[in-house]
């Protein structure tokens, strides 16, 4: 701070603090008196025929001015208010909040490190340690995947065992750690909408749904051109590129005919967003354990 | 109490000392702010919106989520926690007007860019309920319909740069291509997805 905005605001601050000061011992004197008639101590003024005592403030009023003001020297001495003049205690709201994390880091860090230290499939059986999960997970997976867990139209559910991109622990660390990108092309451009209604009659063959046979078949051939290279040639999927299992009837989307048909002609794109930038690495390693636990209780 | 009468019979005398006596407090914490550099110089990185961005954060205004979103992590540990690093003045430079908000009906939105993903945002708004089911936040599914023409989008920017919004002459003559034809949706994502995206900070 330059030393013109230091002077401008200590400055002001103390006149106006000496203003303040001024007006209320000012205002202490009593200007008409008659003490032979105190009746006699009006200002004058007649409204309606009230008059007006030219009286001093209540003590009890006045004492409490002289409070603020003794606070308000007080409240400069300790914190800061007088330009760059830091305040003998040297508070800011910044240091207040290192302060305060330093203490949390004391209470949370060895938890936490012992935490890390544990293998993630030996941690997910740990009840203390799920405890704590479930509130981290509460506040940072709950919005998309469900309270429970149990995912969402286009959130994966993390309580069944159906994984797009592996549910291995390590497997669900790096899924958090670094976000996932999901992306299925839109097909409707390039195959034509016939075809997108045969393979969706095709895909709903493969998770045996009701189906038209005729169309399926047809569908199979456009399928095993197009799809497989992502899904695979049974349709079973493929975790390391995250193409579903097309053939297990659990849907991160729609799974009826329209739905289906809806996903080949305008494709899908799904991002899970990476972590490891928002949360600390203990964190997303309990975390993980977590949504391990999820799909060991089913 | 001498001459008090003075000040009661003479309203402009009177005028002039209320405003005497309440402007201390804008004289000594406003005014030094306009000069310091804290608070006046941009953070590291930071970039005027976008024509796209720019759009959706009037559609932000227009359908009044400051109202219920704040745009301000206090530097309290339970917020830092929460929503990652506190503001900083820097970030809001290009800001006309500020949507810092003054009351939480829902969660802070700071630093809410690219912690959820587009689909989420969209799904979100278009209604609540689909993706949390406790919520309480309106759904605002018409903008999903409304499409914008970037009629007014250079004009905006040109008065933003008008007040100190770094927006070049490419910018402004690019700007109605760029926004024609998106949707109110997709504007106002990627108005969400760029929030507080400079500072980071791990909870």
């Amino acid at each position: 701070m330059s030393i013109f905005w230091n002077i401008w605001i200590i400055g002001l601050t103390l006149a106006c603090i000496a203003l303040v000061t001024w007006v209320l011992f000012a205002n202490r004197k009593v200007a008409i008196k008659d003490d032979e008639e105190p009746e006699n101590r009006t200002t004058g003024h007649v409204y309606d025929g009230i008059e007006e005592y030219d009286n001093p403030l209540p003590k009890w009023w006045f004492q409490l001015f002289v409070g603020t003001l003794v606070f308000t020297a007080v409240y400069l001495v300790i914190y800061p208010g007088l330009g760059s003049f830091p305040g003998v205690t040297g508070w800011t709201s910044l240091n207040q909040l290192e302060r305060e994390q330093d203490k949390a880091r004391d209470v949370h860090s060895e938890i936490y490190s012992a935490f890390l230290q544990t293998p993630i499939e030996e941690l997910a059986q740990d009840n203390a340690a799920m405890k704590m999960a479930v509130r981290l997970f509460a506040n940072n997976c709950a919005v998309c995947h469900g309270a429970d867990g149990g995912g969402n139209y286009g959130f994966p559910n993390l309580t069944d065992k159906d994984w797009l991109y592996g549910g291995s622990a390590d497997k669900i660390k790096e899924t958090i750690t670094h976000g996932r990108a999901g992306s299925m092309p839109a097909w409707g451009p390039i195959i034509g909408e016939p075809n997108v209604l045969a393979v969706s009659e095709y895909v709903l063959s493969l998770s045996n749904q009701e189906h038209d046979k005729d169309l399926a078949a047809k569908g199979s051939a456009v399928f095993q051109q197009n799809c497989i290279a992502c899904h695979g040639v049974d349709g079973t999927g493929n975790q390391a590129l995250g193409a579903p299992n097309l053939a297990d009837n659990i849907w991160l989307y729609d799974g009826s005919r329209e739905g289906i048909a809806y996903s080949v002609r305008n494709g899908r794109a799904n991002v899970m967003p990476a972590q490891k930038d928002m949360l600390q690495e203990e964190k997303i390693h309990l975390l993980a354990a977590y949504v391990y636990s999820l799909s060991l209780e089913n | 109490m001498k001459h008090h009468d003075i000040v009661e019979k003479n309203i402009g005398l009177m005028i002039v000392l209320i405003i005497v006596a309440i402007s201390f407090g804008a004289l000594v914490e406003i005014v030094p702010q306009f000069f310091l550099k804290d608070t006046t110089e941009p953070v590291e990185g930071l970039k005027p919106l976008s024509a796209v961005q720019l759009e959706g954060r009037d559609i932000y205004i227009r359908e009044g989520c400051h109202v219920c979103h704040t745009q301000m992590v206090r530097p309290l540990r339970a917020e830092v926690e929460r929503y990652g690093h506190y503001s900083v003045a820097g970030e809001s430079v290009y800001e006309h007007p500020f949507l810092w908000g003054s009351k939480r009906t829902g969660p802070d939105l700071a630093r809410v860019g690219q912690r959820y993903s587009d689909e989420w945002h969209k799904a979100h708004l278009y209604n609540p309920r689909n993706v949390v089911p406790q919520s309480n936040m309106p759904a605002f599914p018409w903008l999903y319909d409304r499409v914008l023409t970037g009629k007014y989008t250079a004009d905006k920017m040109k008065a933003l740069r008008s007040v100190g919004v770094p927006y070049t002459d490419e910018d402004i003559a690019g700007a109605a291509d760029a926004v024609r034809g998106v949707t109110e949706m997709d504007a106002l994502v990627a108005y969400l997805q760029q929030l507080g995206t400079l500072l980071t900070y791990k909870r």
